[in-house]
């Protein structure tokens, strides 16, 4: 309780005493739960992001086909074996049949000693992982994780992995975890944002611009108005539905490529990265729109006052004063949707992602997967190491993410002019 | 009213302005004279402002606003369908009532309306002329490259006269151009007016009786009429206005007992 420190005890002052203890009790109230709303917020991203890391790294317990000592020639270790006697060792261990394989892939000749080392790993010693261990277990029940290795597999060895390396990102998508990478999916998903990006930036803006600046208040805008909002509300699914009628269906000739003549008509479908890019840029199309207007709309219209009090024309007034003191907002709106797009999945897989391609997209007209798609497959498999997989290229995934908001804030940064 | 032989720069004729339903300016006949200030006064809301945007068509820019009657400028009514908005504020500039530069520098604020306008000469030397013009070079001559809004509001609004001038306008409209600032800053902003009017024709509206007295040669009166909507009451020469005005609601509002 507050006292009346100035002593003046009239009966008004009373009320506003007992009044005031209330209000600021209200208020520290309020405050507290904002500070636990944000606290929560905090919590549950960081539990994600343990989570994730949790299946990044541990111990791994690896059994190896044959043991390296056993393929020492004359006790030289096969670390130090000249590049013939690899090869030579290769040709006893492995079936005929993919040794010509590997040498009309490449002759022996002309492959390094690395190269031919890390085929005899692969191919004769072939590691296999038989358990994993999660992070939190390798490092706080650190003996127990020994202990029932050398248990339940007396032969293998116990090593720490990091699921996530330089290896795992530049190799494309296999069947085998061990082997398996993301290249492939990085550059899908590099691909499809920025089709995404050049077909719904531009259309959104000027949408905006339209729908803020040269619109009058007529039936059919508020009817448009409505639809744009209501649309930012349609499930992703839907979008993908809409995607797979126009751009891979209707528009086929166009999104597979065959009208540029770039690929052969008979085996060409619109299941490419330039439909999927379309079908996202469909989806984040209403919030580019609603972002950039809301933006423009904050622009006072003082300045626009100034602007055609001075003769300029319309278009003078939007290009010089309106988008450059609204592009700070529309940038900002624009991550937030790309970042959207980024994480899609469902529509994705409407339009036709691929399950399992290991070359890399070459263009708009390629085959394509994403990094939310490869995740979700991996996610869906039985076996533990794709879950380990499927955690590393979650944080991929994120990196991604990170890397393109802050580019974009450096933009905004760089072009925002400030009042 | 004006004598004949004197040159007018522009006449409302029959003008009224609605804002959709809403007459806010009722039939107004004004002749505004060439390289003369002219004060629009009244008691607030009796339209004034409408009535100063209705002189460079800046109504427009609110969608419901439509004006019926003439306005001439060098004989030709501003508002006949062959007629650009655009041309017609360049000839008629307007200087606000909140000062509103630019987010950009002194330089560009001034050089930006002359540039859009297609001004083909040297650009320094229309800068400094109209900074010299708005008198306000000395203070900014040394900082031409610093944001506009980093003035004083004095010196804002100011700079906003200097980038109306550097358009060379005919006629420059000034809604109380100093409502936002000190008596000194106004002063400043007064002295100018004056020295403006030997090569523009100036349109001010004010609320300040003392300022429309000092500073201007003609005064048109304002009032509301029936409905609420604005009436030119009485035009005439300042001296007339303020020391002999022919009706008695003109003299009520001047010597403050109404409004
Ligand atoms: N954008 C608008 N839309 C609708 N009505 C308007 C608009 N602007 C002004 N009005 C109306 O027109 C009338 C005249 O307004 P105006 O701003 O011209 O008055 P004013 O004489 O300048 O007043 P003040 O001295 O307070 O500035 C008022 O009744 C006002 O409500
Ligand atoms: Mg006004």
């Amino acid at each position: 309780m507050s006292t009346n420190i100035f002593e003046d005890n009239t009966a008004q002052s009373e009320a506003f005493h007992s009044n005031l203890s209330s209000r600021h009790r209200s208020g520290r109230i309020w405050h507290f739960v904002f500070q636990a709303s944000t606290l929560i917020g905090i919590i549950a991203l960081t539990v994600l992001l343990l989570n994730v890391l949790d299946s990044t790294f541990g111990y791994i317990a690896v059994e190896d086909e044959i043991n390296p000592a056993d393929l020492a020639i004359n006790g030289i270790p096969i670390e130090q074996l000249h590049q013939i006697d690899l090869v030579w060792i290769l040709e006893q261990n492995v079936s005929k049949g993919l040794f010509r394989r590997l040498e009309s892939e490449m002759p022996w000749e002309e492959r390094t000693r690395e190269e031919i080392y890390d085929l005899v790993v692969a191919r004769v010693v072939n590691p296999t992982v038989v358990d994993t261990w999660s992070l939190r277990e390798s490092i706080f029940n650190r003996n127990q994780v020994f202990q029932e290795a050398a248990e339940k597999y007396p032969g293998a060895r116990v090593e720490f992995k990091s699921w996530l390396s330089s290896a795992f990102l530049a190799t494309p998508q296999s069947p085998e975890p061990e082997r398996a990478g993301v290249r492939t999916a990085i550059l899908g998903s590099l691909w499809t944002i920025a089709i995404t990006i050049v077909f719904a930036f531009p259309l959104g803006v000027g949408a905006a611009i339209y729908l803020e600046e040269y619109a009058t208040d007529t039936p059919i805008n508020r009817l448009i108005q409505t639809n744009i909002n209501n649309l930012a509300g349609v499930p992703s699914i839907i979008y993908g539905i809409l995607g797979l009628a126009i751009f891979v269906r209707a528009l086929e000739k166009f999104t597979s490529g065959a009208v540029f003549g770039l690929v052969d008509p008979t085996t060409a479908n619109g299941r490419t990265i330039i439909s999927a890019g379309m079908t996202l840029g469909l989806l984040i199309l209403p919030l580019i729109i609603i972002n950039a207007q809301e933006a423009i709309k904050a622009v006072p219209n003082s300045l626009r006052q100034a602007s055609f009090g001075m003769g300029a024309t319309r278009w003078q007034t939007v290009w010089h004063h309106v988008l450059p003191n609204a592009v700070s907002g529309i940038l900002t709106g624009t991550i937030l949707a790309v970042s959207r797009a980024i994480g899609e999945t469902a529509p994705l897989v409407v339009v036709g992602a691929s399950t399992f391609i290991t070359f890399d997209p070459d263009g708009p007209f390629s085959k394509f997967t994403t990094l939310p798609i490869q995740i979700y497959q991996w996610t869906a498999r039985p076996q533990d190491e794709f879950r380990n997989i499927a955690a590393a290229a979650i944080l991929v995934l994120l990196a991604l993410l990170l890397s393109m908001n802050a580019t974009a804030i450096l933009l905004r940064n760089r072009y925002s002019t400030k009042f | 009213m004006a004598k004949k032989d004197i040159e007018l720069a522009i006449e409302a004729r029959n003008l009224s302005i609605y804002y959709g339903d809403f007459r806010a300016v009722t039939e107004v006949n004004l002749k505004v004279v060439q390289n003369k200030i002219t004060a629009i006064i009244g008691p607030s809301g009796c339209g004034k402002s409408t009535m100063l945007r209705a002189f460079n068509r800046m109504n427009e820019l609110v969608p419901t606003a439509w004006a019926e009657g003439e306005v001439l400028y060098h004989g030709k009514n501003i508002y006949d369908p062959d007629v650009d908005p655009v041309e017609v504020r360049r000839r008629v500039g307007m200087v606000f009532q909140k000062p509103n530069p630019f987010p950009k520098s002194i330089y560009d604020n001034v050089a930006w309306g002359a540039r859009v306008n297609g001004y083909k000469g040297n650009m320094d030397d229309l800068v400094e002329q109209s900074l010299k013009g708005a008198a306000i070079w000395d203070e900014v001559k040394d900082k031409l490259d610093q944001n506009g809004l980093s003035l004083s509001g004095g010196q804002q609004q100011r700079l906003c006269i200097a980038r109306t001038i550097a358009i060379k306008p005919d006629i420059i409209l000034m809604d109380e151009p100093c409502s936002a600032l000190d008596p000194i800053a106004t002063l400043h902003i007064e002295e100018l007016m004056r020295e403006l009017s030997e090569d523009y024709t100036i349109i001010i509206v004010t609320h300040n009786m003392q300022q429309a007295a000092r500073v201007s040669d003609y005064t048109a009166f304002f009032n509301l009429g029936e409905g609420r909507t604005g009436i030119l009451d009485e035009f005439g020469e300042t001296d007339k206005i303020f020391t002999n005005p022919d009706h008695q609601t003109t003299e009520d509002y001047i010597t403050g007992r109404f409004g």
